[in-house]
Protein backbone atom coordinates (compact mmCIF):
# COMPACT_ATOMS: atom_id res chain seq x y z
CA UNK A 1 0.00 0.00 0.00
CA UNK A 2 1.33 3.44 -0.61
CA UNK A 3 0.35 4.34 3.07
CA UNK A 4 3.35 2.62 3.94
CA UNK A 5 5.70 4.39 6.46
CA UNK A 6 8.91 2.99 4.96
CA UNK A 7 11.34 5.15 3.59
CA UNK A 8 12.87 4.67 0.29
CA UNK A 9 16.38 3.77 0.17
CA UNK A 10 16.41 6.75 -2.19
CA UNK A 11 15.86 9.81 -0.51
CA UNK A 12 15.99 11.68 -3.57
CA UNK A 13 13.48 9.42 -5.08
CA UNK A 14 11.01 10.07 -1.81
CA UNK A 15 11.59 13.14 -2.31
CA UNK A 16 10.24 13.58 -5.59
CA UNK A 17 7.10 11.49 -4.62
CA UNK A 18 6.38 13.50 -1.53
CA UNK A 19 6.49 16.56 -4.13
CA UNK A 20 4.32 15.44 -7.31
CA UNK A 21 1.93 14.80 -4.41
CA UNK A 22 1.91 18.33 -2.62
CA UNK A 23 2.12 19.90 -6.36
CA UNK A 24 -1.22 17.92 -6.94
CA UNK A 25 -2.67 19.69 -3.45
CA UNK A 26 -2.01 22.62 -4.76
CA UNK A 27 -2.97 22.67 -8.13
CA UNK A 28 -6.52 20.65 -6.28
CA UNK A 29 -6.64 23.94 -3.80
CA UNK A 30 -6.28 26.61 -6.90
CA UNK A 31 -8.87 24.54 -9.06
CA UNK A 32 -11.20 24.35 -6.01
CA UNK A 33 -10.88 27.95 -5.95
CA UNK A 34 -11.98 28.22 -9.67
CA UNK A 35 -14.83 26.72 -9.01
CA UNK A 36 -16.00 28.91 -6.18
CA UNK A 37 -15.34 32.05 -7.97
CA UNK A 38 -16.57 31.11 -10.86
CA UNK A 39 -19.79 30.78 -8.96
CA UNK A 40 -19.41 33.94 -6.84
CA UNK A 41 -19.52 35.53 -9.97
CA UNK A 42 -22.47 33.89 -11.41
CA UNK A 43 -24.66 34.09 -8.46
CA UNK A 44 -23.49 37.65 -7.59
CA UNK A 45 -23.70 38.67 -11.00
CA UNK A 46 -19.82 39.89 -10.53
CA UNK A 47 -18.22 40.44 -14.08
CA UNK A 48 -14.55 41.39 -12.70
CA UNK A 49 -14.21 38.02 -10.74
CA UNK A 50 -15.84 35.94 -13.74
CA UNK A 51 -13.00 37.55 -16.04
CA UNK A 52 -10.56 36.21 -12.97
CA UNK A 53 -11.70 32.93 -13.30
CA UNK A 54 -11.13 32.62 -17.27
CA UNK A 55 -7.54 34.34 -16.85
CA UNK A 56 -6.64 31.99 -14.05
CA UNK A 57 -6.97 29.38 -16.03
CA UNK A 58 -3.63 29.21 -17.88
CA UNK A 59 -2.27 28.95 -14.27
CA UNK A 60 -4.27 25.58 -13.90
CA UNK A 61 -3.03 24.14 -17.58
CA UNK A 62 0.23 24.94 -16.66
CA UNK A 63 0.25 23.10 -13.25
CA UNK A 64 -0.62 20.25 -14.85
CA UNK A 65 1.56 20.32 -17.66
CA UNK A 66 4.50 20.70 -15.40
CA UNK A 67 3.12 17.83 -13.09
CA UNK A 68 2.69 15.68 -15.98
CA UNK A 69 6.48 16.19 -17.04
CA UNK A 70 7.77 15.69 -13.51
CA UNK A 71 6.03 12.13 -13.11
CA UNK A 72 7.10 11.46 -17.39
CA UNK A 73 10.86 12.30 -15.76
CA UNK A 74 9.81 10.01 -12.43
CA UNK A 75 8.73 6.91 -14.59
CA UNK A 76 11.96 7.34 -17.08
CA UNK A 77 14.46 7.60 -14.80
CA UNK A 78 12.88 5.30 -11.29
CA UNK A 79 10.86 2.79 -13.11
CA UNK A 80 8.44 3.13 -10.28
CA UNK A 81 6.58 -0.45 -8.69
CA UNK A 82 3.92 -1.20 -7.14
CA UNK A 83 2.30 1.21 -4.88
CA UNK A 84 4.71 4.11 -6.23
CA UNK A 85 4.11 3.24 -10.03
CA UNK A 86 0.19 3.52 -8.97
CA UNK A 87 0.72 6.77 -6.86
CA UNK A 88 2.28 8.43 -10.36
CA UNK A 89 -0.12 6.70 -13.21
CA UNK A 90 -3.08 8.10 -10.64
CA UNK A 91 -1.50 11.01 -10.39
CA UNK A 92 -1.29 11.25 -13.73
CA UNK A 93 -4.78 10.98 -14.72
CA UNK A 94 -6.01 13.03 -11.50
CA UNK A 95 -4.38 16.01 -12.71
CA UNK A 96 -6.39 15.40 -16.07
CA UNK A 97 -9.85 15.39 -14.30
CA UNK A 98 -8.94 18.56 -12.16
CA UNK A 99 -7.59 20.50 -15.33
CA UNK A 100 -11.33 19.49 -16.72
CA UNK A 101 -12.97 20.84 -13.74
CA UNK A 102 -10.99 23.70 -13.84
CA UNK A 103 -12.26 24.13 -17.75
CA UNK A 104 -15.93 23.43 -16.62
CA UNK A 105 -14.70 26.69 -14.49
CA UNK A 106 -14.20 28.63 -17.23
CA UNK A 107 -17.58 27.57 -18.83
CA UNK A 108 -19.58 28.87 -15.85
CA UNK A 109 -17.56 32.44 -15.45
CA UNK A 110 -18.21 32.72 -19.67
CA UNK A 111 -22.21 32.08 -18.52
CA UNK A 112 -21.78 34.25 -15.66
CA UNK A 113 -20.55 36.77 -17.83
CA UNK A 114 -23.53 36.56 -20.01
CA UNK A 115 -25.74 36.66 -17.03
CA UNK A 116 -23.96 39.51 -15.41
CA UNK A 117 -25.69 41.76 -18.85
CA UNK A 118 -29.37 40.75 -17.94
CA UNK A 119 -31.93 40.91 -15.66
CA UNK A 120 -31.35 38.99 -12.25
CA UNK A 121 -34.41 36.49 -11.65
CA UNK A 122 -35.85 36.82 -8.39
CA UNK A 123 -34.69 34.13 -6.85
CA UNK A 124 -31.19 34.87 -7.50
CA UNK A 125 -29.79 31.24 -9.16
CA UNK A 126 -30.39 29.43 -5.61
CA UNK A 127 -30.58 26.08 -6.87
CA UNK A 128 -28.07 26.58 -8.97
CA UNK A 129 -26.14 27.92 -5.49
CA UNK A 130 -26.86 24.76 -3.95
CA UNK A 131 -25.65 22.06 -6.35
CA UNK A 132 -22.58 24.27 -6.48
CA UNK A 133 -21.92 23.89 -2.92
CA UNK A 134 -22.65 20.25 -2.87
CA UNK A 135 -20.16 19.75 -6.01
CA UNK A 136 -16.93 22.13 -4.25
CA UNK A 137 -17.85 20.15 -1.21
CA UNK A 138 -17.23 17.41 -3.32
CA UNK A 139 -14.36 18.15 -4.63
CA UNK A 140 -12.69 19.49 -1.29
CA UNK A 141 -13.21 15.73 -0.20
CA UNK A 142 -11.52 14.16 -2.88
CA UNK A 143 -8.84 16.42 -2.10
CA UNK A 144 -8.46 15.46 1.15
CA UNK A 145 -9.02 11.70 0.50
CA UNK A 146 -6.06 12.39 -1.74
CA UNK A 147 -3.82 13.88 0.09
CA UNK A 148 -4.80 11.15 3.38
CA UNK A 149 -5.21 7.89 1.03
CA UNK A 150 -8.01 7.74 2.62
CA UNK A 151 -10.18 5.02 0.74
CA UNK A 152 -13.38 5.72 2.49
CA UNK A 153 -13.71 8.84 2.23
CA UNK A 154 -13.31 8.33 -1.30
CA UNK A 155 -16.05 5.88 -1.06
CA UNK A 156 -18.43 8.47 0.58
CA UNK A 157 -17.08 11.43 -1.74
CA UNK A 158 -18.42 9.01 -4.58
CA UNK A 159 -21.73 8.06 -3.33
CA UNK A 160 -22.55 11.96 -3.37
CA UNK A 161 -22.08 12.02 -7.44
CA UNK A 162 -26.05 10.23 -7.32
CA UNK A 163 -27.41 13.13 -5.27
CA UNK A 164 -25.61 15.22 -7.68
CA UNK A 165 -27.07 13.70 -10.76
CA UNK A 166 -30.43 14.10 -9.14
CA UNK A 167 -30.20 17.43 -8.46
CA UNK A 168 -29.13 18.16 -11.41
CA UNK A 169 -32.18 16.76 -13.29
CA UNK A 170 -34.59 18.66 -10.99
CA UNK A 171 -32.79 21.77 -11.62
CA UNK A 172 -33.62 20.81 -15.38
CA UNK A 173 -36.99 20.21 -14.84
CA UNK A 174 -37.42 23.35 -13.43
CA UNK A 175 -35.80 24.80 -15.73
CA UNK A 176 -37.89 23.77 -18.92
CA UNK A 177 -40.82 25.03 -16.59
CA UNK A 178 -39.30 28.93 -16.66
CA UNK A 179 -39.02 28.49 -20.62
CA UNK A 180 -42.74 27.42 -20.89
CA UNK A 181 -43.73 30.00 -18.60
CA UNK A 182 -42.20 32.74 -19.96
CA UNK A 183 -40.28 32.65 -23.29
CA UNK A 184 -38.26 35.75 -22.81
CA UNK A 185 -36.01 34.19 -20.23
CA UNK A 186 -35.49 31.54 -23.23
CA UNK A 187 -31.54 32.83 -23.31
CA UNK A 188 -30.81 33.31 -19.92
CA UNK A 189 -32.26 29.51 -19.01
CA UNK A 190 -29.55 28.14 -21.53
CA UNK A 191 -26.81 29.50 -20.07
CA UNK A 192 -28.17 28.44 -16.63
CA UNK A 193 -28.72 25.03 -18.18
CA UNK A 194 -25.14 25.10 -19.39
CA UNK A 195 -23.33 25.89 -16.40
CA UNK A 196 -25.82 23.48 -14.00
CA UNK A 197 -24.06 20.84 -16.82
CA UNK A 198 -20.82 21.89 -15.93
CA UNK A 199 -21.18 21.18 -12.46
CA UNK A 200 -22.84 18.02 -12.89
CA UNK A 201 -19.55 17.76 -14.72
CA UNK A 202 -17.68 18.62 -12.18
CA UNK A 203 -19.07 16.00 -9.66
CA UNK A 204 -18.41 13.38 -12.30
CA UNK A 205 -14.81 14.07 -12.08
CA UNK A 206 -14.60 14.21 -8.79
CA UNK A 207 -16.18 10.74 -8.80
CA UNK A 208 -13.16 9.98 -11.03
CA UNK A 209 -10.16 11.32 -8.76
CA UNK A 210 -11.81 9.08 -5.95
CA UNK A 211 -11.62 5.93 -8.20
CA UNK A 212 -8.15 7.23 -8.79
CA UNK A 213 -7.24 7.67 -5.47
CA UNK A 214 -9.10 3.84 -4.06
CA UNK A 215 -6.86 2.11 -7.35
CA UNK A 216 -3.71 4.35 -5.91
CA UNK A 217 -4.13 2.89 -2.53
CA UNK A 218 -6.04 -0.59 -2.71
CA UNK A 219 -4.40 -1.35 -6.09
CA UNK A 220 -7.93 -2.24 -6.95
CA UNK A 221 -9.49 -0.58 -10.20
CA UNK A 222 -13.21 0.22 -9.10
CA UNK A 223 -13.89 2.38 -12.39
CA UNK A 224 -17.30 1.69 -14.16
CA UNK A 225 -18.33 0.17 -11.38
CA UNK A 226 -21.79 0.46 -8.69
CA UNK A 227 -20.94 1.67 -5.53
CA UNK A 228 -22.44 -1.34 -4.26
CA UNK A 229 -20.17 -3.40 -6.58
CA UNK A 230 -17.19 -1.22 -5.66
CA UNK A 231 -17.26 -1.73 -2.47
CA UNK A 232 -17.61 -5.53 -2.48
CA UNK A 233 -14.40 -5.36 -5.02
CA UNK A 234 -12.50 -2.91 -2.23
CA UNK A 235 -13.17 -5.10 0.68
CA UNK A 236 -12.25 -8.19 -1.19
CA UNK A 237 -15.73 -9.77 -1.69
CA UNK A 238 -15.73 -9.83 -5.22
CA UNK A 239 -13.32 -10.55 -8.14
CA UNK A 240 -13.17 -7.20 -9.98
CA UNK B 1 -29.15 -10.60 -28.34
CA UNK B 2 -25.35 -12.00 -27.93
CA UNK B 3 -25.06 -12.57 -31.05
CA UNK B 4 -25.26 -9.08 -32.43
CA UNK B 5 -22.68 -8.45 -29.89
CA UNK B 6 -20.49 -10.73 -31.33
CA UNK B 7 -20.88 -9.26 -34.69
CA UNK B 8 -20.49 -5.87 -33.58
CA UNK B 9 -17.47 -6.56 -31.89
CA UNK B 10 -16.09 -8.92 -34.97
CA UNK B 11 -17.32 -5.95 -37.52
CA UNK B 12 -14.97 -3.38 -35.32
CA UNK B 13 -12.27 -5.54 -35.26
CA UNK B 14 -12.25 -5.58 -31.56
CA UNK B 15 -11.87 -8.70 -29.08
CA UNK B 16 -13.72 -8.10 -26.17
CA UNK B 17 -12.70 -11.05 -24.14
CA UNK B 18 -9.49 -10.41 -24.35
CA UNK B 19 -10.03 -7.07 -22.57
CA UNK B 20 -10.84 -8.34 -18.79
CA UNK B 21 -9.72 -7.00 -15.67
CA UNK B 22 -6.70 -8.64 -13.87
CA UNK B 23 -3.94 -10.92 -14.46
CA UNK B 24 -3.12 -12.51 -17.49
CA UNK B 25 -2.51 -15.69 -16.05
CA UNK B 26 -3.51 -17.68 -13.10
CA UNK B 27 -2.35 -20.75 -11.47
CA UNK B 28 -5.23 -23.04 -11.69
CA UNK B 29 -5.45 -23.20 -15.69
CA UNK B 30 -1.25 -24.33 -15.90
CA UNK B 31 0.25 -27.55 -15.98
CA UNK B 32 2.50 -28.05 -12.92
CA UNK B 33 6.24 -28.89 -13.99
CA UNK B 34 8.32 -28.30 -10.88
CA UNK B 35 6.57 -28.80 -7.13
CA UNK B 36 8.07 -27.65 -4.26
CA UNK B 37 6.63 -29.28 -0.67
CA UNK B 38 7.53 -28.22 2.73
CA UNK B 39 10.88 -28.14 1.85
CA UNK B 40 13.53 -27.02 4.47
CA UNK B 41 17.25 -26.99 3.63
CA UNK B 42 20.33 -26.19 6.47
CA UNK B 43 23.97 -25.88 5.48
CA UNK B 44 25.03 -27.72 8.69
CA UNK B 45 23.40 -25.67 11.89
CA UNK B 46 22.57 -22.93 9.82
CA UNK B 47 18.49 -23.54 7.93
CA UNK B 48 18.85 -21.55 4.47
CA UNK B 49 15.17 -22.41 3.76
CA UNK B 50 12.12 -22.80 5.70
CA UNK B 51 9.29 -24.51 4.80
CA UNK B 52 8.80 -23.32 1.34
CA UNK B 53 5.58 -24.43 -0.88
CA UNK B 54 6.08 -23.59 -4.39
CA UNK B 55 4.23 -24.98 -7.83
CA UNK B 56 6.42 -23.93 -10.88
CA UNK B 57 4.07 -23.99 -14.28
CA UNK B 58 5.33 -25.43 -17.30
CA UNK B 59 6.31 -23.93 -20.47
CA UNK B 60 5.98 -20.83 -18.28
CA UNK B 61 8.89 -18.29 -16.62
CA UNK B 62 8.87 -18.01 -13.18
CA UNK B 63 11.60 -15.65 -11.81
CA UNK B 64 12.88 -15.86 -8.51
CA UNK B 65 13.42 -12.44 -6.67
CA UNK B 66 14.80 -10.96 -3.23
CA UNK B 67 18.07 -9.50 -1.73
CA UNK B 68 21.40 -11.06 -1.55
CA UNK B 69 20.93 -14.19 0.78
CA UNK B 70 17.61 -14.77 0.63
CA UNK B 71 17.76 -18.06 -0.50
CA UNK B 72 17.05 -18.10 -4.44
CA UNK B 73 19.72 -19.51 -5.87
CA UNK B 74 20.58 -21.97 -3.36
CA UNK B 75 16.60 -23.29 -4.32
CA UNK B 76 17.65 -22.73 -8.11
CA UNK B 77 20.45 -24.87 -7.58
CA UNK B 78 17.98 -28.05 -5.86
CA UNK B 79 16.36 -28.65 -9.04
CA UNK B 80 19.52 -30.22 -10.87
CA UNK B 81 21.27 -31.17 -7.36
CA UNK B 82 23.70 -28.59 -7.74
CA UNK B 83 23.69 -28.59 -3.52
CA UNK B 84 24.63 -32.77 -3.57
CA UNK B 85 28.56 -31.17 -4.03
CA UNK B 86 28.31 -29.38 -0.76
CA UNK B 87 28.98 -31.76 2.27
CA UNK B 88 27.05 -30.14 5.06
CA UNK B 89 23.53 -29.68 3.12
CA UNK B 90 20.37 -31.36 4.70
CA UNK B 91 16.92 -31.27 3.11
CA UNK B 92 13.75 -32.13 4.46
CA UNK B 93 10.62 -31.96 2.20
CA UNK B 94 9.93 -33.17 -1.41
CA UNK B 95 11.03 -31.81 -4.79
CA UNK B 96 8.99 -33.05 -7.36
CA UNK B 97 9.63 -32.57 -11.24
CA UNK B 98 6.53 -33.68 -13.52
CA UNK B 99 5.70 -37.10 -10.75
CA UNK B 100 9.74 -37.67 -9.92
CA UNK B 101 11.00 -37.50 -6.66
CA UNK B 102 14.12 -35.14 -7.78
CA UNK B 103 16.13 -36.00 -3.95
CA UNK B 104 15.12 -39.56 -4.08
CA UNK B 105 18.55 -42.33 -4.28
CA UNK B 106 17.16 -43.87 -7.63
CA UNK B 107 17.46 -40.77 -9.68
CA UNK B 108 20.74 -40.80 -11.97
CA UNK B 109 22.03 -37.50 -11.43
CA UNK B 110 23.37 -36.83 -14.91
CA UNK B 111 20.11 -37.82 -16.17
CA UNK B 112 18.31 -35.65 -13.89
CA UNK B 113 20.75 -32.77 -14.88
CA UNK B 114 19.98 -33.50 -18.70
CA UNK B 115 16.33 -32.57 -18.00
CA UNK B 116 17.17 -29.81 -15.56
CA UNK B 117 19.60 -28.00 -18.12
CA UNK B 118 21.60 -24.69 -15.89
CA UNK B 119 23.26 -21.43 -16.76
CA UNK B 120 25.20 -19.40 -14.85
CA UNK B 121 26.35 -15.46 -13.94
CA UNK B 122 29.15 -15.85 -15.54
CA UNK B 123 29.27 -17.42 -18.81
CA UNK B 124 31.46 -20.64 -19.04
CA UNK B 125 32.25 -21.67 -22.27
CA UNK B 126 34.63 -25.16 -22.86
CA UNK B 127 37.86 -23.43 -24.06
CA UNK B 128 36.93 -25.57 -27.43
CA UNK B 129 35.44 -24.00 -30.59
CA UNK B 130 32.13 -22.34 -30.80
CA UNK B 131 30.79 -26.12 -32.51
CA UNK B 132 32.31 -28.28 -29.87
CA UNK B 133 31.15 -26.11 -27.52
CA UNK B 134 27.44 -26.98 -28.57
CA UNK B 135 27.82 -30.74 -29.74
CA UNK B 136 29.83 -31.49 -25.78
CA UNK B 137 26.43 -33.04 -24.57
CA UNK B 138 25.64 -35.17 -27.27
CA UNK B 139 29.66 -36.11 -27.64
CA UNK B 140 29.36 -36.83 -24.21
CA UNK B 141 25.64 -39.19 -25.01
CA UNK B 142 28.19 -40.51 -27.06
CA UNK B 143 26.54 -39.08 -30.23
CA UNK B 144 29.08 -39.11 -32.91
CA UNK B 145 27.69 -39.00 -36.08
CA UNK B 146 28.58 -35.63 -38.30
CA UNK B 147 25.37 -34.95 -39.82
CA UNK B 148 23.56 -35.39 -36.30
CA UNK B 149 25.76 -32.82 -34.56
CA UNK B 150 25.91 -30.93 -37.59
CA UNK B 151 21.96 -30.71 -37.19
CA UNK B 152 21.17 -30.47 -33.54
CA UNK B 153 24.62 -27.99 -33.79
CA UNK B 154 23.00 -25.57 -35.81
CA UNK B 155 19.41 -26.53 -34.62
CA UNK B 156 20.61 -24.80 -30.85
CA UNK B 157 22.54 -21.90 -32.28
CA UNK B 158 19.59 -20.40 -33.89
CA UNK B 159 17.35 -21.43 -30.63
CA UNK B 160 19.88 -19.60 -28.53
CA UNK B 161 19.21 -16.70 -31.55
CA UNK B 162 22.82 -16.88 -32.44
CA UNK B 163 23.67 -18.92 -35.49
CA UNK B 164 23.87 -16.11 -38.04
CA UNK B 165 26.58 -14.14 -35.74
CA UNK B 166 28.79 -17.37 -35.75
CA UNK B 167 27.85 -19.26 -38.42
CA UNK B 168 31.14 -18.17 -40.57
CA UNK B 169 33.32 -19.16 -37.71
CA UNK B 170 31.79 -22.27 -36.03
CA UNK B 171 35.57 -24.13 -35.68
CA UNK B 172 36.84 -20.78 -33.72
CA UNK B 173 37.43 -20.69 -30.27
CA UNK B 174 34.87 -19.92 -28.11
CA UNK B 175 36.95 -17.66 -26.16
CA UNK B 176 37.56 -15.47 -28.15
CA UNK B 177 33.35 -14.29 -28.12
CA UNK B 178 31.49 -11.26 -26.55
CA UNK B 179 29.96 -11.93 -23.16
CA UNK B 180 26.83 -11.49 -24.57
CA UNK B 181 27.76 -14.33 -27.53
CA UNK B 182 29.59 -15.89 -24.60
CA UNK B 183 26.24 -16.49 -22.27
CA UNK B 184 24.08 -17.02 -25.28
CA UNK B 185 26.74 -20.04 -26.49
CA UNK B 186 26.04 -21.47 -22.83
CA UNK B 187 22.46 -21.21 -23.82
CA UNK B 188 22.54 -23.22 -26.91
CA UNK B 189 24.66 -25.72 -25.04
CA UNK B 190 22.20 -26.45 -22.85
CA UNK B 191 19.46 -26.42 -24.95
CA UNK B 192 21.28 -28.63 -27.86
CA UNK B 193 20.42 -32.01 -25.35
CA UNK B 194 16.92 -30.93 -24.84
CA UNK B 195 16.19 -30.28 -21.56
CA UNK B 196 12.57 -30.25 -20.15
CA UNK B 197 13.91 -27.63 -17.49
CA UNK B 198 16.40 -24.56 -18.32
CA UNK B 199 17.70 -22.70 -14.57
CA UNK B 200 19.47 -19.43 -15.19
CA UNK B 201 21.03 -17.70 -12.54
CA UNK B 202 21.68 -14.19 -13.06
CA UNK B 203 21.91 -15.04 -16.53
CA UNK B 204 22.53 -11.53 -17.66
CA UNK B 205 24.06 -9.16 -14.57
CA UNK B 206 27.39 -9.47 -16.60
CA UNK B 207 25.97 -8.03 -19.88
CA UNK B 208 25.88 -4.81 -21.57
CA UNK B 209 22.34 -3.27 -21.68
CA UNK B 210 21.94 -4.75 -25.59
CA UNK B 211 22.98 -7.93 -24.71
CA UNK B 212 20.75 -8.30 -21.97
CA UNK B 213 17.67 -7.39 -23.86
CA UNK B 214 19.24 -10.04 -26.61
CA UNK B 215 18.56 -12.72 -23.75
CA UNK B 216 15.54 -11.70 -22.93
CA UNK B 217 13.90 -11.78 -26.16
CA UNK B 218 15.75 -15.60 -25.85
CA UNK B 219 13.73 -16.46 -22.51
CA UNK B 220 10.74 -15.23 -24.28
CA UNK B 221 11.00 -17.38 -27.19
CA UNK B 222 12.53 -20.71 -25.46
CA UNK B 223 9.96 -20.85 -23.06
CA UNK B 224 7.45 -22.49 -25.90
CA UNK B 225 9.59 -24.98 -25.30
CA UNK B 226 11.26 -25.14 -21.80
CA UNK B 227 10.34 -24.71 -18.41
CA UNK B 228 12.15 -21.62 -17.55
CA UNK B 229 13.35 -20.59 -13.79
CA UNK B 230 15.24 -17.58 -13.59
CA UNK B 231 16.97 -15.88 -10.66
CA UNK B 232 17.65 -12.17 -11.21
CA UNK B 233 18.27 -9.20 -9.37
CA UNK B 234 17.29 -6.91 -11.58
CA UNK B 235 13.53 -6.37 -10.65
CA UNK B 236 12.73 -5.24 -13.93
CA UNK B 237 14.39 -7.78 -15.85
CA UNK B 238 12.21 -10.17 -13.83
CA UNK B 239 9.28 -8.07 -14.41
CA UNK B 240 9.44 -8.10 -17.82
CA UNK B 241 10.61 -11.46 -18.70
CA UNK B 242 8.47 -13.63 -16.33
CA UNK B 243 4.66 -14.47 -16.03
CA UNK B 244 5.34 -15.61 -12.43
CA UNK B 245 7.31 -14.45 -9.76
CA UNK B 246 8.90 -15.64 -6.45
CA UNK B 247 9.50 -13.13 -3.66
CA UNK B 248 12.13 -14.52 -1.01
CA UNK B 249 13.34 -13.07 1.88
CA UNK B 250 15.40 -14.54 4.58
CA UNK B 251 15.08 -18.28 3.30
CA UNK B 252 11.17 -17.85 3.12
CA UNK B 253 9.33 -17.46 0.28
CA UNK B 254 6.70 -14.22 1.13
CA UNK B 255 4.96 -14.42 -2.15
CA UNK B 256 4.13 -16.03 -5.33
CA UNK B 257 2.22 -14.54 -7.99
CA UNK B 258 1.49 -13.68 -11.28
CA UNK B 259 3.93 -11.36 -12.35
CA UNK B 260 1.76 -8.44 -13.16
CA UNK B 261 -0.05 -8.74 -10.11
CA UNK B 262 3.22 -8.96 -8.30
CA UNK B 263 4.63 -5.57 -9.79
CA UNK B 264 1.59 -3.29 -9.34
CA UNK B 265 -0.47 -5.12 -6.40
CA UNK B 266 1.80 -7.51 -4.18
CA UNK B 267 -0.52 -8.49 -1.22
CA UNK B 268 2.53 -8.59 1.38
CA UNK B 269 4.12 -5.39 2.87
CA UNK B 270 7.39 -6.94 2.71
CA UNK B 271 7.12 -7.75 -1.26
CA UNK B 272 6.06 -3.67 -1.60
CA UNK B 273 9.26 -2.51 0.11
CA UNK B 274 11.46 -4.72 -1.47
CA UNK B 275 10.36 -3.84 -4.82
CA UNK B 276 9.74 -0.52 -4.73
CA UNK B 277 12.99 0.18 -3.14
CA UNK B 278 12.25 0.60 1.03
CA UNK B 279 13.63 -0.30 4.18
CA UNK B 280 12.32 -2.98 5.18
Amino acid sequence: MVTTTSQHISQQFENELQDIRSRVLAMGGLVEQQVHSAMEALIKGDADIAREVIANDEDVNLMEVSIDEECIQIIALRQPTAGDLRLVSGILKTITDLERIGDESVRIAKMALNLSEKDRPKHNYRELQAMGNHVRGMLRDALDAFARFDVDMALRVAKEDREVDAEYEAILRQLMTYMMEDNRAVTRVIDMMWSARSLERIGDHANNICEHIIYLVEGKDVRHLSIEKAEQVIKGQVIE
Amino acid sequence: MEAVKEQKNVSRGIDIESMQRGPRVTLDNETLCLQVKDFNLFYGDKQALHNINMQIPKNRVTAFIGPSGCGKSTLLRCFNRMNDLIESVRMEGQLLLDDMEINSPSVNVADLRRQVGMVFQKPNPFPKSIYENVAYGLRLQGVNDRSTLDKVVEKSLKGAALWDEVKDRLHESAMGMSGGQQQRLVIARAIAIEPEVLLLDEPASALDPLSTLKIEELIYELKEKYTIVIVTHNMQQAARVSDYTAFMYMGELIEFGATDELFTNPSKKQTEDYITGRYG
